[in-house]
């Protein structure tokens, strides 16, 4: 019993990531109809606001160690905390949850530059050159961010407040054998408050019902004398922040590395597919499920008996789905199912 | 829009086998004519056509095609380690087994068309790969590789009496080492073999259906072809041409590893045969040789170089335009790769052929004669 | 009606969209030779019709014979083996083949079947395909268009093309899809000369058809559809005294 508490903790918060980076995969395709390859790429350039922020704020001086008093002996200290010796250390170790603040406008930026400059162009174009182009941008965007930040995985630290274990099990009344990372439970209740969010968002505002009208049928609105073109862009914003936003807190589960974000996309595909293309209810619930199911497959005891079953179950499932019931779990019947 | 003859055929044949074979002389001054990077134009060259007659052809966008490769490179070294150092042997192992790999995963991906098709793909490329590191260790060596040892068997090789001693042995074709120059030969005698068959299956019925497929896919049903299989030979068929090129890869140099099937590589085959011209007959190859080619330059290049171009100019510009380039250079080659994905499928969907054909087009008159004559005619109808 | 010379029999065949009944207690035969038109105001379910006939929809009940076989749950491609070919509304050709192509490819499909893995022949060189694809094209008058692409054709050539496709396979089967709708009255005329000729080679044909004077400058005999049903079957003469079909098309067009 607390084994499989712990694999469904375990998937839960991996499979927070896959949902949000496949909310904005199917949100995108639903609306625009485009295929982005390069939409695990923003989850990764999400991760790396975190890593900029956190080396802005710690940007360090050489100052005088007090400490040592036979000779001059200087340290690096953090120009923050040397300038504001006490709201200085807070802020550097708040990094990762101000860099949301700083992820929000960013990605929205580059979410709007991407689809005005870029992905508009690809509306009516086939999807395999959607999928060319997009790729090809996920490359760039990949490399550039290796040549500033190297290829090695770079650390980032959740807020010492949150840096231990809950005591899980003793919740549920297990005793205390399940403890759990709480900046893991944060992340979960994270995803879960944004997937919300966007959830709100288009059911219960005028624009959100346009879109939604628009993924049920792109003509018709269209023939009602919507633009929905133009909301379009917001839409490919809202999609860029949820990826970026899920792979800024990431940061501390996953020290982030520049080709994070190709592995995220395949699985988020993965993901979409088996939800259902268009459909966002299916990506989240694919998105944990898939989580989970990884996550039960790493167990020894399973790889016991089937070997190497963690590093391909997501992929076995896709392609069962994909073959007995193409529309996903959710996606509406006749919608993209050859 | 001219019709392609069979005499317009075999000239082309002729003059690409010219050109093939006369790599060494005619990329002389481009410092490109030694013999490594010559068997990879040639390796990658056959990639890239036998992908063109999948995506090419038919239009369905495989982005798994690099585990066939990967197949071909581990059958062919496990062929040297069993069998014998002869590449002939290696070479059809590779082909069948990586056929049999595309039957399996073309059988399955090819239920499912457009992006659908494509993730299939995808999944059981990353599937393979995984695996590949982990459960298949025993088969694949893991992160080390698959690598040649004195303890190997070799038993073909053991009966015909040829003794291992000290060194690891080399791989040859009946007697003639395959290193240098007589390597890229073999590489090249083949790549003009891989691409003559590859003509004669564009030109022929076959061909045209995957052309019809690829065209308008509902029709072919409805005009009473069962698509399926032809879709299938074209994958098995492009899959073996992708075993072919992994197999030479271990001929040339007896070494396989999972990296070789990443999606990398086989986002890099997609793009050799659009960079080249997808669909057309030579346009892969001229993608192929491109890539490799600037992949060699580009890859060379470090700040030293740079900084040395740059020299003449004042010492501010030289930095910035020094920090610019080096963007794109050495480690960064795969943005300036991405860049041209990029600009390949905004500006010109057709590829370098295409190119071409527009230059050409801006030369002669004749294009637009054609169109005159069709609406001549069209009108003379009604 | 003698069973023995009829080829296609549609029969008791229902067919509903989401409790909307499309086609209801279809019964239907068509005799060997005979041009068979199905007329009806839009939404009667024409279009449907020649659906289920052809296996792009699976009807809920009921069943589709053609010569003795059933095509109920056959794959399209599966049908058209068999001899029935159809020739569709919106002009399904290979835009990016030439003309000549387009025409090769169906006459191939009826020689060779629904797959043949021949590599190495030349597919220009098939020359008795090639001589009938042209003698095709000089039939529906675009005979000297054979090098052009399909995709560059006016919609009107288009439908020209695809009903030389169709013809080309000399189906034993025919179902057109209103074959004039968007054409311009000339070309409406051509068409129907060209349809007559063909009627003369004994080809069976259904037709689905808006324009009267095509219908009855064509058909053997008429079905009629309203509201998912036959109301009338007979021969044009009946069919333009019923006074149920009058009144299926009050106001709609004249009859």
């Amino acid at each position: 019993m607390d084994a499989i508490l712990l694999q469904i903790l375990n998937g839960l918060d991996k499979g927070g990531a896959y949902a949000l980076i496949a909310l904005g995969l199917t949100l995108v395709f639903g609306t625009l109809g485009v295929v982005n390859f390069a939409h695990g790429a923003l989850f990764m350039i999400g991760a790396f606001c975190a890593v900029t922020l956190q080396k802005l704020l710690t940007l360090s001086t050489k100052v005088k160690d007090e400490s040592i008093t036979f000779f001059d002996a200087y340290k690096e200290v953090p120009i923050l905390s040397a300038k504001f010796p006490v709201v200085g250390p807070i802020i550097v170790d708040l990094a990762v949850p101000l860099a949301i603040l700083v992820a929000i406008p960013v990605m929205w930026i580059i979410g709007l530059v991407m689809e005005r400059g870029l992905i508009r162009h690809f509306y009516k174009r086939a999807h395999a050159d959607q999928i060319l182009v997009t790729f090809g941008l996920a490359i760039i965007a990949q490399e550039v961010v290796r040549h500033y930040f190297g290829a090695n995985p770079i650390p980032q630290l959740a807020p010492a407040v949150v840096s231990g274990s809950a005591n899980v099990g003793s919740w549920f009344g297990l005793g205390d054998n399940v403890v759990y990372p709480w900046w893991r439970l944060i992340y979960l209740a994270f995803a879960g408050i944004i997937i919300a969010s966007v959830f709100a968002f288009l059911q219960f505002t005028t624009f959100g019902m346009v879109v939604r009208a628009g993924m049920q049928d792109r003509e018709m609105v269209g023939m009602l004398g919507i633009n929905i073109q133009k909301r379009f862009a917001t839409v490919f914003g809202i999609a860029t922040v949820c990826a970026g936003l899920a792979g800024v807190m990431y940061t501390p589960i996953l020290p982030p590395d520049y080709h994070m974000g190709m592995d995220f996309l395949v699985l988020s595909f993965v993901v979409v597919v088996v939800g259902g293309m268009g459909s966002l209810g299916g990506a989240v619930l694919a998105g944990f499920l898939l989580g989970i199911l990884q996550s039960f497959a790493s167990m020894n005891e399973v790889k016991s008996i089937i070997p190497g079953i963690d590093q391909i179950i997501i992929y076995l499932v896709a392609v069962v789905v994909l073959l007995v019931r193409p529309r996903g779990l959710m996606g509406r019947k006749g919608v993209m199912e050859d | 829009m001219t019709r392609p003859t069979a005499m317009g055929d075999w000239i082309l044949f002729i003059c690409f086998s010219v050109v093939v074979l006369a790599m060494p002389f005619w990329l002389a001054p481009f410092g490109a004519d030694y013999p490594d990077l010559m068997q990879k134009f040639a390796i990658f060259g056959i990639f890239a056509i036998g992908f063109n007659l999948l995506f090419g052809l038919t239009g369905y966008l495989s982005f798994g095609h690099a585990v066939f490769l990967g197949v071909g490179s581990y059958a062919a070294v496990w062929s040297f380690k069993l069998l014998t150092m002869n590449i002939v042997p290696a070479m059809i192992f590779g082909i069948i087994v990586s056929g049999v790999f595309a039957f399996l995963i073309g059988f399955i991906s090819l239920r499912r068309s457009g992006i659908y098709f494509s993730i299939l793909t995808l999944a059981f490329a990353q599937m393979s790969y995984n695996l590949a590191y982990s459960v298949l260790t025993p088969i694949t060596n893991g992160e080390t590789g698959l690598q040649l040892t004195l303890q190997d068997a070799r038993s073909l090789d053991a009966m015909a009496g040829i003794e291992v001693t000290r060194s690891l042995p080399s791989t040859t074709l009946f007697g003639i080492k395959t290193s240098g120059l007589p390597g890229f030969y073999i590489c090249a005698v083949v790549l003009i073999i891989a691409f003559f068959i590859a003509m004669r299956i564009t030109r022929s019925p076959f061909g045209t259906m995957l052309r019809a497929i690829k065209s308008n896919q509902t029709r072919m049903s409805y005009t009473g072809f069962n698509t399926r299989p032809y879709l299938l030979w074209a994958f098995v068929i492009s899959g073996m041409y992708a075993g072919l090129a992994g197999s030479l890869m271990a001929v040339t140099d007896p070494l396989a590893g999972a990296e070789r099937m990443q999606w990398t590589a086989s986002g890099e085959v997609v793009l050799m045969t659009i960079l080249g011209g997808a669909g057309t007959l030579i346009g892969p190859f001229i993608g192929a040789v491109f890539i490799k080619y600037f992949e060699n330059i580009f890859s060379s290049f470090n700040e030293q170089i740079l900084h040395r171009f740059f020299d003449a100019l004042p010492d501010g510009l030289e930095n910035v335009l020094v920090s610019v380039t080096s963007l794109f250079v050495g480690e960064g080659w795969h943005l300036t790769l991405g860049l041209m994905f990029m600009i390949v499928v905004i500006f010109l969907p057709g590829g370098i052929m295409e190119g071409v054909r527009r230059i050409g087009k801006l030369f002669s008159r004749k294009p637009e004669k054609v169109v005159a004559k069709a609406v001549e005619a069209s009108g003379a109808q009604s | 009606m003698s069973t023995e010379n009829v080829v296609l029999h549609v029969a008791d065949v229902h067919k509903s969209f989401a409790g909307l009944h499309a086609l209801s207690d279809i019964d239907l035969s068509v005799r060997e030779g005979e041009t068979h038109a199905i007329i009806g105001p839009n939404g009667a379910g024409k279009s449907t019709l020649l659906n289920v006939c052809i296996g792009r929809l699976k009807p809920d009940s009921g069943h589709v014979v053609f010569d003795g076989e059933n095509l109920t749950g056959k794959k399209p491609h599966q049908i058209n083996q068999l001899g029935v070919v159809r020739v569709f509304q919106t002009p399904e050709i290979f835009p990016e083949l030439d003309l000549l192509e387009n025409v090769m490819v169906p006459i191939l499909a009826k020689r060779d079947g629904s797959f043949k893995l021949n590599l190495f022949k030349r597919f220009s060189s098939e020359a008795e395909v090639r001589r009938q694809a042209e003698e095709t094209l000089v039939d529906v008058g675009l005979g000297d268009l054979g090098d052009i692409e399909a995709g560059s054709l006016s919609r009107g050539d288009k439908r020209r093309l695809e009903l030389a496709m169709g013809l080309a396979q000399k189906p034993r089967l025919l179902l057109l899809d209103e074959p004039t709708a968007g054409m311009a009255r000339h070309d409406t005329n051509a068409t129907i000369d060209l349809l007559k000729r063909i009627k003369a080679r004994g080809m069976t044909k259904v037709i689905i058809e808006h324009d009267m004077h095509v219908v009855f400058s064509l058909a053997d005999r008429i079905s009629v559809l309203a509201g998912g049903r036959i109301i009338c079957q007979g021969t044009p003469e009946e069919v333009k005294g019923d006074p149920r079909v009058k009144e299926a098309y009050l106001g709609e067009e004249q009859v």
